[in-house]
């Protein structure tokens, strides 16, 4: 039987087909980007503009003192960075989608998706893809590599593969929790505020865990585990680590949460009576 | 004589209408209130632990602990009143959807219909933030810092009435930029950064270097937050408080002249889309 050239995604089966999948729905998120080009500028100066700022507030309580708890200025700037980074990379691939559901819902456009023989979980977190947020973590690698030399560190291949494989479970996290968020949009229609309410978490995220103890810290790390998600890569990868379980408990965090998102949302989607028709 | 109540009744029903509208997103609103208490409170406890490296009594920038947690409590109580949440958004969508045009032919004017609307939103918004915020006071109550005086505390309220006005004003502005582009959310943000550290809300602003916090005093920033913690807790006093009052004053005066001379030219360049 003669081989086809390309592929059909509907043929294909299995990771395969979804990936071939995937790669059109980026295509079209592209081509969406690049018909609104101001916007497109507009919007990377606009997280341009809030990166700086996170680390001017930074900045100005170290003009103040010379360490936080046991960090220091660069170590914080690169916890910051690396917190940008793991935040920029949840926007690129997931954010958008998952405000988008509580809009699904109201417009009955989820009855649509349903539909499809695609599996509805893939389609409702990566149906669109934001270019501008990829472009935005290069600021953030910037700000590492410069908080980086500052510190005088001398990663090897070890730290790099770490942090890349520490900052993918601190996206799980914020993936999980965020869809969490929205599935209760299956119940209240008016749910953008749960999105909205996100946005303070990742404020928990970029900073240092040893500034917080007691309840606070147990809360943010074993409840929602924003104190894992910047800060356990950060530590791998400046070296300061107290003890292997640190990196335990990021992974062990990282598989819970997409559990329990993944009990919530066929929870969510087996109760699902259609808003509209 | 009539024609002035007549005037304010009609408003009076738009803050009516408007109460009811906004009680349907209570829970949105409770639900905001609880979250915005997560930053800082994650802010409080940093400065917490920064104060704890240091001899007892040190001060940072003239501030001691009691006096920072009071004024991150104080920003928290001046952003709940007076924060611009949704109007922003829903102008520039009566903008783009071509609702406004009713307001060409009704006898009522937009900005006060809206400013009505911004009233009502923070009525209700107050009083499901009450809960929340109440129990989160109470909670740090051993940090309060009570006013430094009887008119550093009328002062402050003053101020704080400002503060409202002036962020409402300048978010209708901001709005209005929807009758030029499609979206406005960019600016909004833009804008919204510069108010959130130049306003104080990460930080006192006389942390800052001299030079940049007397500079920072001269753009509207400040009065959009900061000012009326800044008299309560002292921090501006005598001269320099009048001075702030003045300028707030005058910023919000421009804010004004600003929203009608936009709003007129929007006017003019409008065209009905899908009206």
């Amino acid at each position: 039987m003669p081989k086809e050239t390309r592929i059909s995604p509907l043929i294909e089966t299995g990771w395969k087909r979804y990936l071939s999948i995937y790669g059109a729905l980026c295509q079209n998120s592209i081509m969406r980007d690049m018909q609104f080009k101001v916007n497109f500028v507009l919007w990377l100066i606009v997280e341009l503009l809030w990166f700086g700022l996170q680390i001017s507030f930074i900045s100005v309580i170290y003009s103040h003192t010379d360490h936080i708890g046991s960090w220091s200025r660069y170590e914080v700037i690169f916890l910051i960075g690396a917190a940008n980074f793991i935040q920029q990379l949840f926007h690129a691939v997931f954010l958008n989608n998952i405000t988008q559901l509580s809009e699904h819902i109201r417009t009955g456009r989820l009855d649509f998706m349903l539909l499809l023989p695609v599996n509805p979980r893939f389609l409702v977190s990566l149906r669109t893809m934001d270019l501008g947020s990829y472009v935005s973590t290069l600021a953030a690698i910037a700000v590492m590599v410069y908080a980086g030399i500052q510190l005088e560190l001398q990663p090897g291949i070890i730290h790099f593969v770490g942090f890349a494989m520490m900052s993918v479970c601190g996206v799980m996290i914020h993936y999980s929790l965020m869809l969490i968020l929205a599935s209760i949009s299956f119940w209240t229609i008016k749910a953008e505020g749960f999105a909205w309410g996100y946005y303070n978490l990742f404020n928990v995220a970029r900073l240092p865990d040893a500034a917080f103890k007691g309840g606070f810290k147990a809360f943010f790390t074993f409840a929602i585990p924003m104190l894992l998600v910047a800060n356990m890569p950060t530590k791998f990868f400046i070296q300061k680590l107290q003890s292997p379980m640190e990196i335990l408990s990021l992974i062990m965090m990282a598989g819970a949460c997409l559990l329990a998102s993944e009990i919530m949302w066929r929870f969510a989607i087996k109760h699902y009576t259609s808003a509209s028709s | 004589m009539i024609k002035f109540w007549n005037e304010w009744s009609k408003y009076g029903h738009v803050i009516n209408i408007g109460i009811q509208n906004t009680l349907a997103y209570r829970m949105n609103f409770l639900f905001r209130a609880v979250f915005t208490l997560i930053p800082l409170l994650a802010n409080i406890l940093l400065w917490k632990t920064i104060f704890s490296d240091k001899a007892e009594g040190d001060m940072i920038g003239a501030y001691n602990l009691s006096q920072m947690v009071s004024y991150y409590l104080l920003i928290l109580i001046v952003n709940s009143m007076t924060a611009v949440n949704e109007d922003d958004w829903q102008i520039a969508a009566d903008i783009r959807n071509g609702v406004i045009s009713q307001f060409l032919l009704k006898p009522m004017d937009y900005l006060a219909f809206r400013f009505s609307l911004f009233l009502a939103n923070r009525l209700i918004y107050i009083l499901v933030a009450t809960i929340p915020v109440g129990l989160f006071l109470l909670w740090q109550r051993n940090y309060w810092t009570a006013p430094v005086s009887m008119e550093a505390l009328m002062l402050s309220i003053l101020s704080l009435s400002l503060t409202g006005l002036l962020q409402f004003l300048i978010s209708f502005t901001m709005a209005l930029l929807a009758f030029w582009v499609l979206e406005v959310a960019t600016f909004i943000f833009i804008l919204y950064a510069f108010e959130y550290i130049a306003g104080g809300h990460l930080f006192p602003l006389d942390l800052l270097p001299t030079w940049l916090e007397t500079l920072l005093y001269w753009t509207p920033f400040p009065y959009l937050l900061s000012f009326p913690v800044l008299i309560y807790l002292g921090r501006v006093e005598g001269q320099a408080m009048w001075n702030g009052i003045i300028v707030q004053t005058v910023w919000l005066v421009i804010a004004f002249l600003t929203a009608r001379f936009v709003w007129n030219r929007g006017i003019r360049s409008y065209t009905a889309v899908g009206g």
